[in-house]
């Protein structure tokens, strides 16, 4: 190989290194990464639009699957600000169990994210213990919702399953295990030769690069950025709890890893201060079928980072307009930084350390129009005629579609 | 039929290897396919594994519900396989479109593309049914070996 030429290595959709579906092209010369583009858009589906089409209940379970592993971050996102709009009061009881439940998926994320991370730089070792330990903590969602993944527990005005004590019990007991499992991970991560020389110095994102480019989540906090809407602008139950906002300031991979270890230990604080503060009383309260005019948005700290709910009513029982802005969306510009004039080995688990869910990010249509040269901008009226109208001519009948559901309601 | 074949055809069944390709899934799906390969579900024991190349691959474990972009890749991915081939379409929405039918950019299901020899529903499909659907996949394949 000439080592003076430029080339493009394709990586994706579908690699052996990536677990969904994007496409990244590497521009390398010899081993170095000179610069990446990233192609994204496999996972669009268009649930923005088909959430304006469908009834604030039917959108909850919809929005729910926008990402099956962070899937009630943006099921309460949803509802938070649905709720705002409506002016709904939740039940304290309510809002501690949203508050249990996703501390529940963070600790399920991070399992899942250190197991992967493992893959990634071929300890597999670590994948296959991690993801054992991860069952005990499907189990106990399991258990409380009902379901493994897509749990569908939150309703608008509070949630659908109380907790028993028996069922609070066996959490307590699980996260004595867990606890236990991960002081033994965080030793693993400070000792382990094999993990601390790979990760160490990978994918640097200095302070000010991770501010630059508005890294949020875990990859913010391992360059030193204190970031934590928990914490900055609490909701749910999250006021009343204590608790630290892990950061390092080792700026690479090894940093990330260590702040999701921390994180864990964290979450299993908070979740036995759920159980012990649980209050009594009602979990859901009536909310209206139809949703006063108004506009609200909604944060919520996810797994992977900040992720932000706009919700727009027009006093019908159907949203005038849901916008999501996933955590990865933030994260993923920042992975250009990380990966330059680096080597195309570090690719993997560097895309890997942000934890990319492109399931989540997957929403974005850019407008272009390629025969004309006036650069038109549409407002957004003009936009949703076009839309209906292209759709239309594809064959997609929205009249049909909406008295479908109507006699599915 | 020849020897060769017949190892062949047996080593199949004893052992095939499994692509997975995200069509557009919510990743529900793919985690609790990767939960069935690992210790609690445990998939290899029936001589399963998972591979990265579909050059590799006898069969095809889809989820989701094919998204209008990657359905040239993942035709692209079928022919790549080398026959006889099989394709296990895992979750509702891989099956039939689930909660994204009709939505602008998805196809509905699998089958709309390609031809599926096993649907697992559920949504998320559990471990346990991954593991019923794949059993059964491999029994049908061992019986319709057996008559010839």
């Amino acid at each position: 190989m000439h080592n003076s030429e430029e080339f493009k290595i394709p990586i994706g959709p579908q690699h052996p290194a990536l677990k969904e579906p994007e496409s990244f092209s590497v521009a390398l010369k010899g081993e170095k990464i000179l610069g990446i583009e990233i192609r994204l858009g496999y996972n669009h589906r268009g649930i923005e639009k088909a959430a304006e089409e469908r009834t604030y209940i039917q959108d909850i379970y919809l929005i729910e699957r926008i990402c099956g592993i962070c899937s009630h971050s943006h099921s309460t996102a949803f509802v938070q600000a649905v709720e705002e709009i409506a002016g709904l009061e939740l039940p304290k009881r309510a809002l501690y169990i949203r508050t249990l439940i996703g501390e529940l998926e963070r600790v399920h994320s991070h399992l899942l994210w250190l197991g992967v991370a493992g893959h990634e730089i071929g300890f597999d070792t670590l994948l296959m213990y991690t993801w054992r330990d991860r069952e005990i903590v499907m189990d106990i969602l399991a258990l409380l919702t009902g379901n493994r993944v897509n749990y569908g527990i939150n309703t608008i005005g509070g949630v659908r399953r109380d907790i028993s004590k028996e069922q609070a019990e066996e959490v307590l007991k699980a996260m004595d295990t867990l606890e236990e499992r991960t002081k033994y991970y965080i030793e693993l991560g400070l000792s382990e030769t094999t993990l601390v020389k790979r990760l160490s110095g990978v994918g640097v994102l200095t302070y000010d690069d991770a501010l630059r480019l508005d890294a949020v989540g875990p990859t913010a906090r391992a360059s030193g950025v204190k970031r934590d809407v928990r914490k900055d602008d609490p909701y749910a139950a999250y006021g009343e709890m204590d608790f630290k906002v892990i950061t390092e300031k080792n700026c690479d991979v090894y940093g990330r890893t260590l702040v999701r270890l921390k994180e864990l230990m964290e979450a299993y604080q908070i979740i036995r201060q759920c159980i012990k503060n649980l209050p009594e009383g009602p979990v859901t309260i009536k909310a209206p079928r139809k949703i006063p005019a108004g506009e609200a948005l909604s944060r919520y700290e996810a797994p992977r980072g900040e992720d932000v709910h706009y919700v727009k009513a027009n006093g019908t029982e159907k949203p005038e307009r849901v916008k999501v802005r996933a955590p990865t969306l933030a994260n993923v510009q920042a992975v250009k930084q990380m990966l330059k004039d680096r080597f195309l080995a570090d690719m993997p688990i560097v895309i890997a350390a942000i934890d990319p869910c492109f399931s989540c990010t997957d929403r974005l249509v850019s407008l272009r129009q390629v025969d004309s040269k006036d650069k038109k901008t549409m407002n957004w009226q003009t936009l949703r005629e076009y839309s209906i109208d292209w759709h239309r001519k594809q064959g997609i009948d929205f009249k049909k579609l909406n008295q479908k559901l109507k006699t599915n309601v | 039929m020849g020897v060769v074949t017949k190892a062949v055809n047996w080593a199949r069944i004893k052992s095939p290897w499994i692509l997975h390709f995200n069509t557009g899934a919510c990743n529900a799906c793919d985690i609790e396919i990767i939960a069935t390969l690992t210790p609690r579900y445990d998939l290899e024991r029936f001589g399963v594994q998972l591979k990265g190349t579909p050059r590799h691959a006898d069969v095809l474990v889809c989820s989701g519900p094919v998204t209008r972009q990657i359905k040239d890749r993942l035709v692209r991915i079928y022919e790549q396989m080398p026959e006889p081939k099989f394709v296990v379409a895992v979750g509702t929405c891989a099956c039939s479109g689930g909660v994204f039918q009709d939505c602008y950019n998805v196809m509905s299901g699998i089958n709309a593309v390609i031809p599926v020899s096993l649907f697992i529903p559920g949504c998320p499909a559990s471990p346990k049914a991954i593991i019923d659907g794949v059993v059964k996949l491999l029994q049908s394949l061992e019986e319709s070996e057996a008559k010839k």
